[in-house]
């Protein structure tokens, strides 16, 4: 018998019964809310008059639609103008409080995107099952931990069962094998992995990224992968746990401690997949092959290298995907065979639950530092993925770096990855954005994005336009094993 | 949820790869809370020519003549056709519950995202594929006749043509239970109490860790 992948191994430890009929209970630890998809659930636990299973299990953050203007953020949930948003803000503090669940509300220094906020808490730990109403909780596979976005019903069935109806996907590995260039980050990395194997690639598959260019990237950058494996179909990314993951868990608020942190770190030793376990597919990439990604496209897949340009949709194989081709750059107002390098940005964000995190920033500053942000650009703006995170930046001084080089130093939230609050693009404009998604009307209605890496994104601020990071004086140039 | 009953429906094509959530239901209709009355905002930024705002009244906003929806002979379609890829992006429950709303009982096309699968499965909503050959074979039928329409068993796992062609379809046991008897899959989750709650003590004393609160 072959041995167990890492996926199979968190599967049977969860595993509460297997069912004739395929589908399974799965025991959930930990369950991350937000205001956007939790009203329903809590509502449907009134309505059937149910009760939480495990209370502690919960921990909630307003992030969707908070404001992150300084001013406005001042004020609490006061400071938020739009009474929808605002409602459903006031929403999650009253269903947390008539529960008696846990939660960061909108001032509270730990608030921020649930993706940055569970695993700097040490809420998300190795071995656990995570779910989120939310299809980026990927992000948490980061850990070792199984981790699936869920849709709200599905936010109420755990929270009234502590389990999760699910079956058992099949197992993909993605390696990446060698050592990635100077510049080249995990959002590249990312990127290039979707362009190879699509947005539907890795569809009712658990992807499990490896290899050593995988081994070698920090935490935040390991989030970062995981995060996007949505993007490429799969539900589930994970990374096996390592000294890096042990030690930035280490002292972490929810983390454990002493006697029980050595009893932890024991178990969490194992969830690597066994040598001879066997993965249903295979895909590998070589690192040194990847350069900084830019999407031109209205779908991740839609990818290319910065020395690339925009495909001609009539080279495609495929009808489908010819129309697709047309349709995307008809709407991104680009043309086929334009160079990336000559696409020119009118706003950049430098945020979002993929790269808000203290390494992103620190990247982007380095490009920043000393540099001043084009005329052309509206609106260039910085986004910390917690107010934890904005804190740590503050004290290296990296708010200062953006604020003299022309970006908006702001509060924490989702912000314009997907611009439920008042941050977003204007119809027809492009921006170089550190999100995850490029769909139509997604940060804004008739709004056009390109997926980039923090540093990319900065580069493009200060240029006006795509520029290769690589091309930046060497100081400028930042590398993620670095930071 | 309503019970999944056997019908007969027009049939509406979305000639277009990839669909994600946010072309389904945009974001800005996500502030609701509330699970009804998404519907006028479904496909919102195909189906108008401004951008929808929420609790707008709809019936005064422009429509686009040329999408599929406002075509007079598309008019009260209960199942929709579409292309590979279909629901990908966000987990947003919202997206079925618009074309629930709007009045699709079934979506046809040879693939869909994952979490959208099962957001809709727990909706009412059947989801069927077939290979890409016999998709684009629907599409031209339903080009080539106005009034298309589909009879859709579930009971037998069948869609029958109006040429009377029988196209078979597979579909989980589980889910097909759940539509056909409109249950609601806590109740039968809680069935297992006891066994979560045993399962939940041993794995409390296997890994202690995961069940400690804030520091």
């Amino acid at each position: 018998m072959s041995g167990q992948t890492l996926y199979d191994k968190l599967w049977n430890q969860h595993l509460v019964k297997q069912r004739d009929d395929g589908t399974a209970l799965i025991y959930i630890d930990r369950q991350l809310l937000h205001e956007v998809t939790s009203p329903q659930a809590f509502e449907g636990l009134r309505l059937a008059n149910r009760k939480p299973w495990r209370l502690d299990a919960n921990l909630a953050t307003p992030d969707h639609n908070v404001p992150t203007t300084i001013k406005e953020r001042a004020e609490g949930n006061s400071g938020i103008k739009d009474p929808v948003s605002l409602i459903q803000v006031q929403t999650l503090d009253d269903n947390c409080l008539e529960y008696g669940i846990e939660e960061f509300k909108i001032n509270d220094p730990r608030q921020g995107i649930v993706h940055v906020v569970g695993p700097e808490q040490g809420a998300t730990l190795p071995g656990m099952t995570v779910v989120c109403g939310d299809s980026h909780t990927a992000t948490h596979g980061a850990f070792g931990a199984l981790a699936h976005g869920i849709g709200t019903s599905e936010v109420e069935h755990v929270m009234a069962t502590q389990c999760l109806l699910a079956q058992k996907m099949k197992n993909m590995q993605v390696r990446v094998e060698g050592t990635l260039g100077l510049g080249v980050t995990a959002k590249d990395v990312v990127l290039a992995i979707i362009g190879k194997i699509g947005t539907a690639g890795g569809t009712g598959y658990a992807i499990e990224f490896a290899g050593s260019a995988i081994a070698s990237l920090s935490m935040e950058g390991r989030m970062t992968v995981c995060n996007m494996a949505i993007e490429a179909g799969a539900r589930v990314g994970l990374i096996a746990v390592d000294e890096t993951t042990i030690d930035y868990l280490a002292k972490r608020p929810f983390a454990p401690t002493a006697e029980q942190w050595e009893a932890a770190v024991a178990d969490w030793r194992n969830l690597v997949s066994d040598v001879d376990a066997e993965f249903d597919k295979v895909v590998t990439l070589q690192a040194e092959e990847i350069e900084p990604q830019v999407s031109w496209g209205t779908s991740p897949e839609m990818v290319t290298g910065i020395s690339g340009q925009v495909p001609d949709p009539s080279a495609a194989l495929d009808e489908t995907v010819q129309r697709s081709h047309t349709r995307a750059l008809e709407y991104m107002g680009l043309h086929a065979n334009q160079k990336i390098t000559d696409i020119k940005l009118d706003k950049i964000f430098i945020g979002s639950c993929t790269n808000s995190r203290i390494e992103d920033l620190r990247e982007a500053a380095k490009v920043a530092k000393g540099n001043k942000v084009a005329d052309s650009i509206k609106l260039a703006m910085v986004v910390p993925g917690s107010g934890l995170v904005k804190r740590q930046a503050e004290a290296e001084g990296l708010d200062k770096i953006f604020i003299e080089a022309g970006f908006e130093w702001r509060e924490p939230g989702c912000s314009m990855c997907l611009a439920m609050n008042a941050d977003k693009l204007g119809a027809g404009e492009h921006c170089a954005s550190t999100s995850n998604r490029n769909f139509e009307g997604r940060q804004g209605y008739g709004g056009r994005t390109h997926l980039v890496s923090p540093a990319m994104a900065a580069a493009a601020a200060i240029a006006g336009h795509f520029v290769d990071v690589r091309s930046l004086p060497a100081n400028d140039a930042t590398h993620a094993q670095e930071a | 949820m309503k019970k999944f009953e056997r019908f007969e429906g027009v049939v509406a094509p979305l000639d277009r790869a990839n669909v994600d959530t946010d072309l389904i239901i945009p974001k800005q209709f996500l502030k609701s809370i509330k699970r009804t009355g998404f519907g006028v905002n479904l496909f919102d930024e195909l189906r108008y020519l401004d951008e929808g705002q929420p609790g707008q009244d709809c019936s005064q906003r422009p429509l686009n003549p040329d999408f599929v929806l406002n075509q007079p002979r598309f008019k009260g379609a209960e199942v929709l056709l579409a292309r590979r890829n279909f629901g990908c992006g966000s987990s947003r429950e919202h997206a079925p519950w618009a074309l629930e709303d709007f009045g699709f009982k079934v979506v046809i096309a040879p693939s869909f995202a994952d979490i959208f699968y099962n957001n809709s499965f727990k909706n009412g909503i059947l989801l069927i594929t077939f290979p890409e050959d016999v998709i684009d074979r629907l599409f031209a039928e339903v080009e080539a006749n106005e009034g298309y329409q589909l009879d859709v068993d579930l009971e037998n796992q069948r869609v029958i043509a109006p040429s009377g062609e029988i196209l078979e379809f597979e579909v989980d046991e589980f889910r097909k239970h759940c539509l056909l008897e409109g249950l609601d899959d806590i109740g039968l989750t809680l069935k297992d109490e006891d066994a979560i709650r045993a399962f939940e003590q041993k794995h409390k004393t296997a890994r202690p860790w995961l069940f400690r609160q804030s520091a």
